[in-house]
């Protein structure tokens, strides 16, 4: 493994993890909400995770890689929503997770069997 | 008390998909990637949805963040085992530092 | 039609978990709902449903979640591991082992627990051999029954006693 991109890889993590926890994301304006600073960070952390999927989709050598972030990036709206669900106490944020978690299992089954070389109703 | 240890595994969840992509980018072929992925992101949000569970008790929201649960430990693996299965009828080769295919064997 | 039945009770389950505070309305809509599922479709979930009447298996099904949540447990730790060390210290390659189970949703309760647990994933299974292809993350043994008894083993028994005999 080569030495040198590991250690820009830390330092670029790094800087993140300082945006993250010490300067305030401007990312939400409205204070009236409980548990408003933990959402602001978890905002963040989805933002960057998601950041590192679509790097993958952009680069990766084959096709299958890209399925794999696209499968990823789904499972981290499902987070996304739980944490909505408690910074603003409304229900129906967890319906839309439970709806993109199953949703997005079909659509990775469509893409494996479009990988495969195969039509849909085999 | 009860919503300080959803606060810890909600933080616990956050670390674990963080580290899943970043495993995403770090390793070399498509399967070592789907394990990294798999696992650490999966296990990442069941942990935000526990907690999420723990902080919003026994109501209408913490009910689905259970079923929640369910559905993706469910369905998670299976997509996982459908990725895997299709790259190697498709002929992704395996990363140049691997041990053994023995599947590759059977189809020959 | 015992099939029918059993799946018309779990979606009526899901249903009702799904809209916990409960209407008259919401209760219609709902067994309607699942008498139309269960008529199109309930022939092909559960294939044996007199298991689902044994109060023993549920027994076993809970005490197989805590094994399943701390293997998981220490999976994710390994890799996170593996994935945050500079010399990324992976030994990968796909190998055969072999398993007993003989039904399908055994079968499937399998290869979903090996592809949550340390560093290995399902990638292909033969029914009629009873052999699963699994990539695993760190190689220990190419050999098939050494193979089974670190992969396999720890679920084999318990699931057993859950989906069949």
């Amino acid at each position: 493994m080569n030495k040198k991109t590991y250690i820009i890889g830390l330092v670029i993590i790094l800087i993140l993890v300082y945006i993250i926890l010490f300067i305030p994301l401007p990312v939400l304006t409205y204070s009236g909400l409980p548990y408003l600073g933990f959402l602001k960070r978890a905002v963040g952390v989805f933002v960057f995770a998601s950041i590192l999927c679509l790097f993958r989709i952009l680069k990766g050598p084959t096709a299958s890689d890209r399925i794999v972030a696209v499968d990823m990036l789904g499972v981290l709206i499902v987070g996304l929503c739980a944490v909505l669900t408690i910074a603003t106490k409304r229900n129906w944020y967890l319906d839309i997770g439970i709806a993109w978690a199953l949703q997005s299992f079909i659509s990775t089954l469509a893409l494996s069997k479009f990988l495969e070389d195969k039509h849909f109703d085999d | 008390m009860i919503e300080l240890i959803g606060q810890i595994f909600i933080i616990i969840g956050l670390f674990f998909d963080f580290i899943g992509c970043l495993g995403l980018v770090r390793f070399p072929d498509v399967y070592n990637r789907l394990q990294a992925a798999t696992k650490c992101v999966t296990f990442g949000t069941c942990s935000i949805l526990f907690g999420t569970f723990l902080i919003m008790g026994l109501t209408a929201a913490g009910i689905k963040a259970l079923l929640c649960i369910f559905f993706l430990v469910l369905t998670s693996p299976a997509g996982a085992h459908a990725i895997a299965k299709s790259s190697q009828k498709a002929g992704v080769k395996l990363w140049e530092g691997s041990v053994v295919n023995q599947y590759q064997e059977k189809t020959n | 039609m015992k099939a029918k039945c059993a799946f018309f009770i779990i979606a009526l389950i899901i249903w009702i978990l799904l809209n916990i505070p409960l209407n008259v309305s919401n209760l219609i809509i709902g067994v309607v709902v699942s008498v139309f599922a269960a008529y199109f479709v309930g022939d092909f979930f559960p294939q044996r449903p007199h298991l689902l009447f044994h109060p023993a298996r549920y027994f076993w099904f809970f005490l197989y979640i805590p094994i399943f949540v701390w293997q998981c447990l220490k999976a994710n730790v390994d890799v996170a591991l593996r994935i945050i060390r500079p010399s990324r210290p992976i030994n990968p390659g796909i190998v055969k082992v072999q398993t007993s189970l003989k039904s399908d949703i055994a079968l499937t309760f399998l290869a979903n627990s090996i592809t949550l647990t340390p560093g290995t994933l399902t990638i292909d299974l033969n029914k009629e051999e009873g052999v699963l292809y699994v990539h695993w993350i760190d190689v220990k043994s190419v050999d098939i029954k050494k193979a089974t008894e670190l992969i396999v083993g720890k679920f084999e028994k318990i699931l057993k006693k859950i989906f069949e005999e």
